[in-house]
């Protein structure tokens, strides 16, 4: 059974993406990526305004042992960040999919290998 | 790449779904689920570690305190029976091969306890500087597994366990004793900064032990705990960790650890001609300084970053670095120059991937335990 969930798409980088929504989608790293990098305790996004590049760094999530970049997995112009996650980065490990998104996003580029939540499962497994 | 070695309570660590990760050759438990949280449980309450990765090494026989005066800095033989010593193992050019502590098991007995990573350096190392004495050097390492109970209820989780008496047993001394029906050597030492024992055991009574103290310890909170938590609890506590604040081109006297170095134990030493030299440099001309940093922001130093005064010139460089659990803000142990190695140094700054993020300096340790 998948812990990913089905309506949302995901990169090989480990983020999610949801659906747009008021002209935004909404992107976050999935719990497979917050349970790998560990308690997460500072995350730096994007500006709101910044224009991000599909699958290139946007910012960083900082955890006890490392420090890793944030892809975007799609580009466009970030409409949005959430603040509560940069208040408190935990967020990301205690629910990645919901209160510990990161940003939102006017996609204007969108990759073409984006995964289904079920190739998703199966490109973690390996 | 030959295959990690796994320790005797592998499969447990298995079963208890821990995140397990390469350390010296070793696949160690790195956490078991929020390090954070079996931090603060050591701080608390208490954590139970496996630490069978690190290395043992017996020397027995007549001149077994000689050979360890001579291969060692620190004054083995003048250790009592039951006692145990932090010290190093030095090469000639002074640099430190690794920090150890060795327990005096009996009169002609002592127990040498290695870094996992310099294990095979030191048992090399011990064995050819014993060569002239009448002392044997044997390789222990398969012989024990290693638990630790770390915490302000270890006392408490060991004495469910355990008749031997804990309360007679100092901070820094061993003895054998029954543990679950087990035999150990009970140790009360300990990387954590707070009270705990250090259980020496055979590989085969290992996950005996680890049930007889995960049931003893439920009622009053115990955890297992992996390295990762253990790595942010010796940073809070100041500890040095070999191959971050201690490497082999470093001596003790640029560690700020001169005082293991005995100069005045009987006989000559592996690096007291080279020592001397640093003793005396470090008195002259003070070296870069081993100090604590404090974050006035949230984002976390590294080893290897670069340590910046107010005008952006690089003087120091960061060893080891975490966010504190304790204080709640990021920490970092750094070499820097003497002039700003002061406590409250103005304008010091970690640069952080490009960003000047502002820190205190501060005297070590950053977290001390109440007594």
């Amino acid at each position: 059974m998948s812990i990913n969930p089905e309506q949302l798409r995901y990169s090989k980088e480990h983020e999610w993406l949801s659906a747009p929504a008021d002209g935004a989608a909404t992107v976050g790293i999935t719990s497979h990526a917050a349970d790998a990098l560990g308690d997460v305790v500072f995350v730096q996004l994007p500006e709101v305004g910044a224009t991000v590049t599909a699958g290139e760094t946007c910012g960083e999530l900082e955890s006890t042992k490392s420090v890793s970049d944030l892809y975007s997995p799609v580009g466009g112009e970030v409409t949005e960040v959430n603040q509560d996650v940069v208040d408190d980065p935990s967020l990301v490990n205690s629910a990645p999919f919901e209160g510990g998104w990161l940003f939102r996003v006017k996609v204007a580029d969108e990759p073409s290998d984006l995964l289904s939540a079920a190739e998703y499962d199966a490109f973690i497994e390996n | 790449m030959s295959e990690p070695r796994r320790t005797a309570l592998d499969a447990l660590h298995r079963a208890l779904g821990a995140t397990m990760t390469d350390f010296a050759g070793w696949d160690m438990p790195l956490r078991y689920a929020s390090e954070r949280e079996e931090h603060q449980a050591v701080r608390t309450r208490a954590g139970l570690f496996d630490l069978s990765h690190m290395g043992e090494i017996t020397v027995t026989g007549p001149q077994a305190g000689e050979a360890l005066d001579h291969a060692l800095v620190g004054h083995l033989s003048a250790l009592a029976v039951g006692r145990a010593r932090y010290t190093m193992i030095c090469a000639p050019d002074g640099g430190i091969l690794d920090d150890l502590i060795v327990y005096r098991l009996g009169e002609q007995e002592f127990m040498v306890v290695a870094n996992a990573s310099n294990a095979q350096t030191v048992l090399d190392a011990v064995a050819l500087r014993a060569a002239g004495y009448d002392a044997r050097v044997r390789d222990d390492r398969e012989a024990y597994a290693l638990l630790a109970v770390q915490g302000p209820q270890a006392p408490a989780i060991m004495k469910a366990v355990t008749d031997a008496d804990l309360d007679g047993l100092k901070y820094y001394a061993g003895l054998p004793g029954t543990v679950a029906g087990v035999q150990a050597l009970i140790a009360r030492t300990g990387y954590t900064g707070e009270d705990g024992f250090e259980l020496f055991v055979a590989p085969a009574d290992a996950e005996r032990l680890w049930q007889a103290l995960t049931a003893a310890g439920e009622a009053s909170g115990l955890v297992p705990c992996g390295l990762s938590c253990r790595d942010t609890l010796r940073l809070e506590a100041g500890m040095p960790l070999y191959g971050h604040e201690l490497t082999a081109s470093v001596t003790p006297f640029d560690a700020g650890l001169g005082r293991v170095v005995k100069f005045d134990k009987p006989g000559d030493f592996v690096g007291r001609t080279a020592l001397g030299a640093a003793a005396e440099r470090a008195a002259d001309l003070p070296p870069r300084k081993l100090v604590g940093l404090v974050a006035q922001g949230r984002r976390v130093p590294r080893a290897g970053y670069p340590v910046t005064d107010a005008s952006g010139a690089v003087i120091g460089e960061v060893t080891s670095g975490a966010p504190s659990p304790t204080l709640g803000r990021p920490i970092a142990m750094a070499y820097v120059d003497a002039a700003h190695a002061a406590p409250g140094t103005p304008g010091v700054a970690v640069d952080i991937r490009g960003s000047k993020e502002p820190y205190d300096v501060v005297a070590l340790p950053f977290y001390r335990r109440e007594r």
